[in-house]
């Protein structure tokens, strides 16, 4: 080492730790704050449900833990073979109608894409009961297609096929927006690569198309079998005497009161939504390389007798999406079925006013405000926590762990856990069982990974040295994020708060555990008012959540808008 | 830039200034005898990595120093130590006389510019630049008066209501500064600014940075990994490696003086020849014999011991020899290989008659090359500046 001109020989002592200013303090216990919420919301319950399953039984039973009870029962295993079954089918059949839609919105020059597009996007602003209960109306005892359904060979739409059928329409707009995403990444120099060779069309497509959007296929294959396996309201409705896991949970808990039981079989379902996260999570990392930053994108060229068929095919699978949403409408306004077809308003009043579901569409009301509020915070407090605070690593990854795990666990299975743990005598949260406070934790709990992600890729789209500038002109980090990090991330926000409020709207499966008269919400009626066989004011209230989601979501688009002119001026050049 | 502006802060920083224009850039090499930001045995691991080890260091009031090296040598890592941004594992840091080793960011003194410039996208210009002085509860007149004057200062003025997405790289860059700067901060940091840039906004702007500095008289540290901007910008040059410092000196000494092969490398051109020491600053070099001045690191090396000889291409004397060379030049023979086209310049690659398989590379000017008649397969008469060569013992295999 050459001579340094350093006056100091003296050894340099260890540095003691470095002092925090206050601002960093405070955003340390926000983030011990946060993960103390999932905690609550999250680990606690699910804790509590796996401790459920593995209680001993009852004095006096000769047999071990619940498990073993469980596994000795016939009928449930047979109910195990059904949920798969089912979701395996309905997995077969919507990913290649998926695959071809995306392919169509994303390499053909085909008119109306747009509007193709939203319609095929419609059942996510609906209950998932709303096409099971249009799917009666069409193919069940007194339906108006029902010889059409027997001439195909089946016996009748309860049971598989129905639950089949209506878990495509419920699942396919998840599978069509993952699919468009991942053909959306395409490198046109490899396509014109291959077409510089003479690739023939199907070679081409076999070669680039397909590997290039295999991980796509893979997480859609993966999210629409999790969620046909942990869908509850479908085969509520449908299922007819056809059973599956996730209704036997709910006859176990709410019909027989076998808590153990039915947290067994919450457990069977939490296994393989767990393992789809996993590989989920895992072929996620290896698409990160998968696009170059040098890509050039690809662009369709219009090739006539190929947009033709694809437009065909769509406008086909917009009109079914159209179809059901109108049978569901159209029941709902006939006086009587099949009778009396005249339209009348009559289920909608006996059902908001005799059944009391106007309450109940004021508390879903209440309810998704507050979801939206408070998940998309929650939400971002998280997602800023973990991207810009410095240092405090470890609670940082814990953090991380604790937003993805919610994206593995069912909704019923988290309303189980909620049940176990919120009510629990010696809990001191006691006090919350049966309240809105907890319906809204809940459901915040529930969707929250999907608005933690979208809310982190935001932030990692800003630059990582703002808080580092701040700091060094001596401006706390909450100004920064107040004058500059909020607006810039305010359409992200805007997105993550209609995605709560929709589903807050819409689930079924977790607060259907959790509700109380005075707080049951408008999606737990529906089911109410199908189970005492009122399935047109089913229907009529389905159409009125749809109804309220689609008006919110018009609402968010329209503050999107403003938003942009508002805030997000500088975007242009 | 103007000249008010520059007064103005002449006013407010008046030590500064006052000691950056007393001190000549050919003093600026003996640093204020405390040094204004002292670093003493600064150590950081990143988990089992040892990022930087024992970085002992003194700056001068008003300096302009560069951190020089390969990227991964740890001079982006130091940066962020002394702004606070990263904690150091060991070691401490004073600034100004004040302790700050374990001060968060906001309570040191310092403004800095990063690489991506880091401009708040969704503010103004104005209002990027004025967003420090915001919270100093000054009269807004004062603000809006303070960032015009910056502007001004930047080359930038009535620009104030632009966003930066309508503005170049390079524009962006002088506004990033012109931030950095409206606090009047003690220190400013810089983290490669210029690398984002266009090659010939980059030069122009290191010539404005190089000015603005002069002018304020603010002790600057500028990391980067590009020797020629370190060369032209720096007061004194810190050349890292591997999370040491190789060397401190001035561009010159860093350039004429290389304290370690690696930096002979690093910096500048230079030809490496394996040489056999024969004691008394002696070398025998293929069938050349050349001789070390004094204090070139010929000292230490043992007769018998091999080393590396490293010579500038620029050190070669040619046509009239004079006799009275200190050192007694060896003259050569070569012929030319290779020419290599540098603009101005250009570089022969010489077969030298007694040094089989080590190719020397000589520079000449474009006039010389004519003069001289410097062509593919011509054979020329040369003679080696003993007097520059630097003798460094050859590194044992490990």
């Amino acid at each position: 080492m050459p001579a340094l001109p350093l006056p100091c020989p003296q050894r340099a002592a260890a540095a003691p730790r470095p002092r925090t200013a206050w601002s960093d303090r405070l955003a340390q216990a926000a983030l011990l704050a946060l993960i103390a919420l999932l905690c609550v919301g999250l680990l606690g319950p699910l804790a509590a449900g796996l401790g459920q399953a593995f209680v001993p039984a009852a004095a006096g039973s000769s047999t071990g833990d619940a498990f073993a009870d469980y596994l000795r029962s016939p009928a449930l295993l047979q109910s195990l073979a059904n949920s798969l079954q089912v979701s395996l089918l309905t997995t077969a059949i919507v990913i290649p109608l998926a695959f071809a839609f995306a392919y169509a919105l994303t390499r053909s020059c085909m008119p109306f894409k747009r509007l193709l597009r939203g319609v095929a996007l419609l059942p996510l602003l609906a209950p998932s009961l709303l096409s099971a209960i249009a799917l009666i109306y069409w193919f069940g005892n007194q339906g108006l297609a029902r010889e059409a359904w027997r001439a195909l060979g089946f016996d009748g739409i309860y049971g598989a096929p129905g639950i089949v059928l209506a878990e495509c329409f419920a699942t396919f707009p998840h599978a069509l927006m993952i699919l468009t995403a991942a053909l959306a990444l395409a490198d046109a120099r490899l396509y014109e690569a291959a077409d510089a060779m003479g690739t023939r069309p199907l070679r081409r497509f076999l070669t680039i198309t397909l590997p290039g959007a295999q991980y796509g296929l893979v997480s859609a294959a993966l999210v629409t079998f999790t969620l046909a396996i942990t869908d509850f309201g479908i085969p509520k409705v449908v299922g007819g005497n056809f059973n599956v896991l996730a209704t036997d949970v709910f006859k176990l808990v709410i019909g027989q009161q076998d808590f153990r039981r039915g947290a067994v079989a919450s457990l069977l379902l939490l296994a393989p939504a767990v393992l789809t996260f996993c590989i989920d999570h895992l072929v996620r990392r290896r698409q990160a390389a998968a696009l170059g930053a040098r890509a050039v994108v690809l662009a369709p060229r219009p090739q006539p007798a190929f947009d033709a068929a694809m437009a065909a095919f769509c406008g086909l699978v917009a009109l079914l999406m159209l179809a059901m949403f109108g049978m569901a409408v159209f029941a709902s306004l006939a006086t009587l079925w099949p009778y009396n077809l005249a339209p009348s308003w009559e289920h909608y009043a006996s059902g908001l006013v005799d059944a009391e579901m106007g309450d109940a569409l004021v508390n879903s009301l209440v309810l998704a405000a507050a979801t939206a509020v408070c998940g998309t915070a929650a939400a971002f407090a998280g997602a800023y926590l973990q991207e810009k605070l410095p240092g405090r690593a470890a609670l940082r990854t814990l953090l991380r762990l604790l937003a993805m795990l919610p994206m593995a666990v069912p909704g019923l299975v988290l309303g189980l856990g909620y049940i176990f743990f919120f009510n629990a005598p010696g809990n001191p949260l006691h006090g919350l069982y049966q309240t809105m406070a907890l319906l809204v934790l809940c459901t915040v709990v529930h969707f929250y990974t999907t608005g933690h992600l979208t809310l982190v890729t935001a932030l990692r789209a800003i630059d990582g040295e703002f808080e580092a500038v701040s700091a060094s002109l001596k401006v706390p980090f909450y100004k920064t994020l107040w004058r500059v990090t909020l607006p810039i991330c305010l359409p992200a926000l805007l997105d993550v708060a209609r995605y709560f409020f929709v589903n807050a709207m819409t689930t079924v499966s977790a607060v259907v555990f959790l509700y109380a008269p005075q707080t049951r919400p408008a999606s737990v009626g529906i089911l109410n008012l199908d189970d005492a066989g009122d399935t047109a004011g089913a229907a009529a209230m389905a159409v009125l959540v749809s109804a309220v989601s689609i008006a919110a979501s018009l609402l968010f688009l329209l503050a999107g808008r403003w938003a942009e002119r508002r805030t997000q001026r500088w975007r242009a050049r | 830039m103007n000249a008010p502006a520059a007064r103005a802060f002449g006013v407010e920083r008046s030590a500064g200034a006052g000691a950056a224009s007393a001190m000549p850039s050919t003093t600026a090499a003996t640093p204020a005898a405390a040094g204004h930001l002292r670093l003493e045995g600064i150590h950081k691991r990143f988990g089992a990595f040892t990022a930087l080890e024992q970085i002992d260091l003194a700056i001068g009031r008003g300096e302009f120093i560069c951190f020089l090296g390969p990227s991964g040598c740890g001079k982006t890592t130091l940066l962020r130590i002394i702004a606070g941004l990263e904690a150091q594992t060991r070691g401490r840091l004073w600034q100004g006389g004040r302790e700050i080793s374990q001060l968060p960011p906001a309570q040191r003194d310092y403004g800095i510019v990063f690489q991506s410039y880091a401009l708040f996208p969704n503010l103004s210009v104005a209002d990027n630049v004025a967003y420090g002085l915001a919270n100093r509860r000054q009269p807004r007149a004062a603000i809006q008066a303070r960032v015009e004057e910056l502007l001004q200062l930047v080359g930038l003025p009535g620009s104030g209501g632009k966003y930066p997405a309508q503005m170049s790289g390079g524009q962006q860059q002088r506004v990033a500064l012109a931030r950095a700067l409206a606090t009047s901060p003690d220190l400013l940091l810089l983290d490669e600014p210029l690398s984002a840039l266009d090659a010939i906004v980059r030069v122009h702007l290191r010539k404005e940075l190089r000015d603005l500095q002069r002018r304020l008289g603010v002790t600057t540290i500028m990391v980067t990994h590009d020797q020629e901007e370190a060369l032209t910008l720096a007061d004194r040059i810190v050349v890292m490696n591997h999370g040491v410092i190789e060397q401190v000196g001035t561009p010159l000494q860093i350039y004429r003086e290389p304290a370690s092969p690696f930096v002979a490398d690093f910096v500048g051109k230079a030809n490496r020849l394996r040489a056999v020491a024969e004691g008394d600053r002696w070398f025998r070099c293929g069938s050349l014999r050349l001789r070390c001045a004094e204090g070139h690191g010929a000292e230490g090396l043992a007769a018998g011991s091999e080393a590396w000889l490293y010579l500038r291409p620029e050190d070669r004397i040619i046509g009239r020899l004079p006799s009275d060379l200190p050192g007694r030049p060896g003259p050569c023979a070569g012929t030319v290989q290779r020419l290599e086209f540098l603009g101005g310049t250009c570089l022969a690659e010489l077969d030298v008659e007694g040094l089989p398989g080590q190719p020397l590379l000589l520079q000449f000017s474009l006039n010389q090359m004519g003069e001289f008649g410097v062509q593919e397969g011509r054979r020329l008469e040369f003679a080696l500046r003993e007097d520059r060569l630097r003798a460094f013992a050859l590194p044992r295999p490990h």
